[in-house]
């Protein structure tokens, strides 16, 4: 009997659907305080004086903070880029000068919420308004310089190189120039929005209730930034609303709540963010520019070749950032076999919100490029969509990419097959065909992505040398409980991805138990132990890290429950054999009636130990283990290594009608098949695809962060924003393959980030349906506005040239 | 702001008596000081529908109503779901098929389902979608919302 495989429902559902969660936000602590974050109006502007007495001398106002007392007792938070980051100056609070619109620049906790955010509106902020730059070209220009200490707008500059490019072009048969392509800005907005509760002891300690994702990380930025000892935080999460790595950096926001309580004598402080302040305030993914790409093509359209410029736009603040720059290099010739690459890279700073991790993190900004390629020398060279596809997809593996990342497994043409026959190809084809003899605008669009999982931390070093980190890690306790039952710590701190059931499957199959008897801790707390630097739920590793913790805590488990079975029995260890009898889970003797049960071995060392008669002191059945993925640093100077253990892979493809009186794309059709490895359950899986699939058609169609030239967001509330609702997702019809991975324990790969493949696709079913009208799609949103200014400027004789020989 | 309006509301059975502040929404009645936190808050424009409750048996964005109106009025919140320590079906639908990841929309989802069987024992696809339309979720995306809604529609039509 094995429960991995299979679609058990999830232990957390019980407590959700009764609308028993513990989320941050629902932490209600008598005499708490609430805090009120005020923010710049502004995107750029300094900050000549803050007069805060009215908000004071109101009644329930506890404390106001300003940049001052930020100042005092607080170090800027560590920038991972090296120089020009190291000088940009990042404090929770504004001190001198604000650099995006919604930076806070002063926080007042009171005894409710609304009093707060009185008081907060009778802080009197004297800005000095400056010019804004909200375009990354003309960031780079650095007329206007966000952080003066640095100097300079651009952050990070480098170029990746791999194998002879020149020589692809010399040789190549046709060569396409793309002139530019857009990647737009937009963010996985969780429902539940930054929230924390947070209390500075008297005794110096620090103790958050937070929905951070990425804790273990959070905890070593948070500390320095307080100038307190990593022991002295205390770090806790319970149900998390949703992140898709948008929740990895709210601790710059945490410490307010942490001074604001050590500025009232240690009473409890909750904040929660608004909505609006979520948008514009919280992070935004990452924005990507490409310029003066040039592929090289044989004369059968194989890409032999490719040259590009690509700047990347980081927000305000670098914080995460670089490591953006270095990331996307994980999927370099994304599924294809191209062997050839320069691609400039830089990154800079804009007067707009800072950018984090979002689901699908700089490999899906990089993917959608590949994918335009792909698809526009279709286009151009006249070959069929499918036919490119299969004419580039990698299909040995494991292969090695040219910059040193090895693709485990996969078969990009089955799954094609798959989508295909699930889509309905053929007829598609045929309608198609008489929708375009009646003028219509119908387009079909295939897009392949990777979802590159459990990373290697050592690529930060290519971001910046002197990093210390490298490699990857995951934490489980497992304890073998007083009743016989199995108690899990894990350092994940998952935020809906169902952690708690896909670790109870993998002990119960391990101990020979029912999933029942295993309690998996909800959430996080740095209390526990449980955790190392790259603890959390970010990057599509859950599946490989944490579950080969879980694993190998498991197997050291067995070790402890086989050496005290052995002396308890007076057997051999070879003798013994896990199995079920007359009382529960046991270690029997084989082919004797000789056995100890899972209570009884608990029993005998918690609170009857006197039978063990000294013997056996490292027995303690309560085992940690630390799981690290086999990775070697990269070469930095070449930016050559693995920088990713596993490849899962995603292939959509979607039949879109524009109308022709509005130019809102249609979906007609829309089908999703997905690869990743060994499922440890199915309906789980199967949600993470759905789901990712959601995001992406969201931010095809409907969803961007858009900024005036003053920066000033346009889109900061939900009404604005608009994600995708029930009235506009597609029927999606879902397929999947598996190939095991050959470098996980399980086979199974990371798979929660999808890789944005319905940007992909989307863009290519708009590219078929108006490539005819003298279009190139070379952006990455498409909302009807968007698809009428496009139409009505066709932009192909400027953005696209094809020399052949 | 110290005016304070004396209100009673009944909530999932409970008849409660409050001096609240004009100001104070529903939502915070509900969550504050009832402390019934299945209802969650996930927005300032009425548009994701976490909040949602009945009012008087029709659904209602906590977060759009003042506490003051719903006085004299009877609310059900996902907390009034589960009877006699039974799940609801469309509780139980929602965890067989698998319609909640974070769970932090599943509350307001389950009572905009609850009011559109209620309304419609047997939804179409199109009614299911629209009857959720209010209600927003970023986890999901959807499929096995509307397939745990439509299960629990035929449930209940038979009884089963
Ligand atoms: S909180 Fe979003 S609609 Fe009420
Ligand atoms: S389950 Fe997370 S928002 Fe719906």
């Amino acid at each position: 009997m094995s429960w991995v495989g299979k679609s058990l429902r999830r232990k957390e559902d019980d407590r959700l659907v009764r609308g028993n969660g513990l989320f941050a936000d629902d932490e209600q602590i008598e005499g708490m305080l609430h805090l009120y974050i005020l923010r710049s109006p502004y995107a750029h502007a300094r900050i000549r004086g803050i007069d805060t007495a009215a908000a004071e001398s109101l009644a329930g106002v506890a404390c106001v903070l300003t940049g001052a007392d930020i100042k005092e007792q607080c170090d800027p938070y560590m920038q991972l880029g090296p120089e020009p980051c190291d000088k940009i100056i990042d404090l929770p609070l504004a001190t001198d000068k604000v650099v995006f619109q919604g930076e806070p620049v002063a926080a007042v906790a009171a005894e409710t919420a609304a009093l707060a955010m009185d008081a907060g509106q009778l802080i009197e902020v004297d800005y000095e308004m400056l010019d804004a730059v909200v375009d990354p070209e003309q960031a780079l220009e650095d007329k206007i310089v966000l952080h003066e200490a640095a100097g300079t707008n651009r952050v990070w500059h480098s170029v990746f190189e791999y194998g002879d490019v020149d020589k692809a072009f010399e040789d190549a048969a046709h060569v396409v120039k793309i002139e530019r392509m857009h990647f737009h800005r937009f963010a996985s907005t969780p429902v539940e929005n930054n929230a924390c509760v947070a209390e500075w002891t008297r005794q110096g300690d620090v103790d958050f209730l937070c929905n951070n994702s990425f804790i273990g990380f959070a905890v070593q930025l948070l500390a320095p930034g307080l100038r307190l000892p990593m022991e002295k935080i205390r770090a806790r999460t319970y149900d998390i609303g949703g992140s898709f790595g948008v929740k990895i950096w709210n601790y710059v926001y945490m410490a307010l709540a942490a001074l604001a309580s050590r500025k009232c004598d240690g009473r409890k402080v909750k904040w929660s963010e608004t909505r609006t302040e979520h948008l514009l305030a919280s992070g935004h993914g990452n924005e990507r520019t490409f310029l003066d790409t040039e592929v090289a093509l044989d004369k059968d359209g194989v890409i032999t070749g490719i040259r590009s410029r690509h700047i990347d736009d980081c927000g305000a603040y670098t914080r995460y950032e670089p490591l953006g720059c270095v990331i996307w290099a994980q999927v370099l010739p994304a599924t294809y076999g191209v062997r050839n690459f320069r691609i400039d890279f830089t990154q800079t700073v804009t007067n707009k919100c800072p950018v984090v991790p979002n689901r699908g993190y700089s490999r899906m900004q990089h993917l959608w490029f590949m994918e335009r390629v792909v698809d526009i020398c279709a286009h151009e060279l006249g070959i069929p969509a499918d036919e490119m596809r299969l004419k580039n997809y990698v299909r040995e593996f494991p292969y090695e990419t040219p910059n040193g990342c090895v693709y485990d497994s996969g078969d990009y043409p089955m799954m094609l097959e798959k989508a295909k026959e699930l889509i309905g190809w053929d007829e598609w084809k045929k309608k198609q065909a008489e929708a375009r003899k009646e003028g219509r605008w119908l387009g079909i669009g295939i897009g392949t992505t990777l979802d590159s999982g459990t990373n290697n931390f050592g690529q930060a070093q290519i971001m910046n040398p002197y990093l210390p980190f490298s490699g990857n890690s995951e934490v489980c306790v497992i304890r073998l409980d007083f009743d016989g039952s199995v108690i899990v710590t894990l350092g994940t701190g998952p935020s809906g991805q169902g952690h708690e059931t896909a670790t109870s499957q993998v002990v119960a199959d391990e101990l020979n138990i029912d999933p029942a008897m295993v309690t998996v801790r909800t959430g996080f707390d740095s209390a526990w132990n449980t955790f190392s630097g790259h603890s959390g739920t970010y990057a599509s590793q859950f599946a490989v890290t944490g579950l080969s913790a879980v694993h190998g805590a498991c197997q050291k488990l067995k070790v402890e429950m086989r050496q005290l079975a052995s002396f308890m029995l007076e057997a051999d260890e070879d003798d013994l054999e896990f199995g079920v009898g007359d009382e529960g889970p046991q270690l029997a003797v084989k082919g004797t009636d000789k056995a100890i049960n899972y209570w009884f071995m608990s029993n005998v060392v918690n609170n009857n130990n006197a039978l063990l008669g000294g013997n056996l002191a490292d027995v303690t059945l309560n085992v940690r283990h630390v799981y690290r993925p086999p990775f070697e640093a990269p070469d930095t100077e070449k930016k050559f290594g693995n920088l990713t253990l596993t490849y899962a892979a995603q292939l959509h493809i979607a039949v879109i009608e524009i109308d022709k009186n509005t130019c809102r794309p249609n979906i007609l059709a829309y089908a999703a098949v997905d690869d990743c490895g060994s499922v440890i359950n199915p309906q789980i899986a199967a949600g993470q695809v759905h789901g990712a699939t959601a995001h992406g058609i969201g931010a095809a169609l409907l969803e961007t962060f858009n900024y005036d030239e003053t920066g000033n967001l346009l889109t900061a509330t939900f009404s604005d924003y608009c994600p995708i609702t029930s009235m506009n997702i597609p029927d999606i019809q879902y397929g999947h393959i598996e190939s095991p991975s050959p470098f996980s324990y399980n086979g199974a790969k990371g798979m929660g980030e999808g890789g944005g493949a319905p940007l992909h696709t989307i863009s290519a079913a708009i590219q078929d349906a108006l490539h005819s009208e003298g279009i190139i799609v070379n952006e990455s949103h498409h909302s009807a506005p968007k698809v009428f200014e496009r139409v009505n400027a066709p932009n192909r004789e400027k953005v696209v040239s094809v020399e052949s020989r | 702001m110290s005016e304070r309006i004396g209100i009673t509301v009944t909530v999932n059975g409970t008849r409660y008596e409050r001096e609240v502040e004009p100001r104070l929404l529903l939502v915070q009645l509900i969550r504050e000081e009832l402390r019934l936190t299945g209802t969650h808050i996930g927005c300032d424009t009425s548009y994701c529908g976490a909040c949602t409750i009945l009012l008087d048996g029709e659904p209602v964005k906590s977060c759009t109503m003042l506490a003051v109106q719903a006085d004299g009025g009877e609310v059900l919140t996902v907390e009034g779901l589960e009877k006699d320590g039974k799940l609801h079906p469309l509780q139980e639908a929602f965890s067989e098929h698998h319609g909640l990841q974070c769970g932090y929309c599943t509350p307001g989802m389950l009572m905009s389902a609850y009011y559109l069987l209620e309304q419609n024992p047997d939804p179409s696809n199109a009614e299911i979608r629209k009857g959720i339309q209010g209600n927003l979720c970023r986890c999901t995306g959807y499929k096995n919302i509307f397939a745990a809604i439509s299960d629990a529609a035929a449930k209940m039509q038979t009884g089963s």
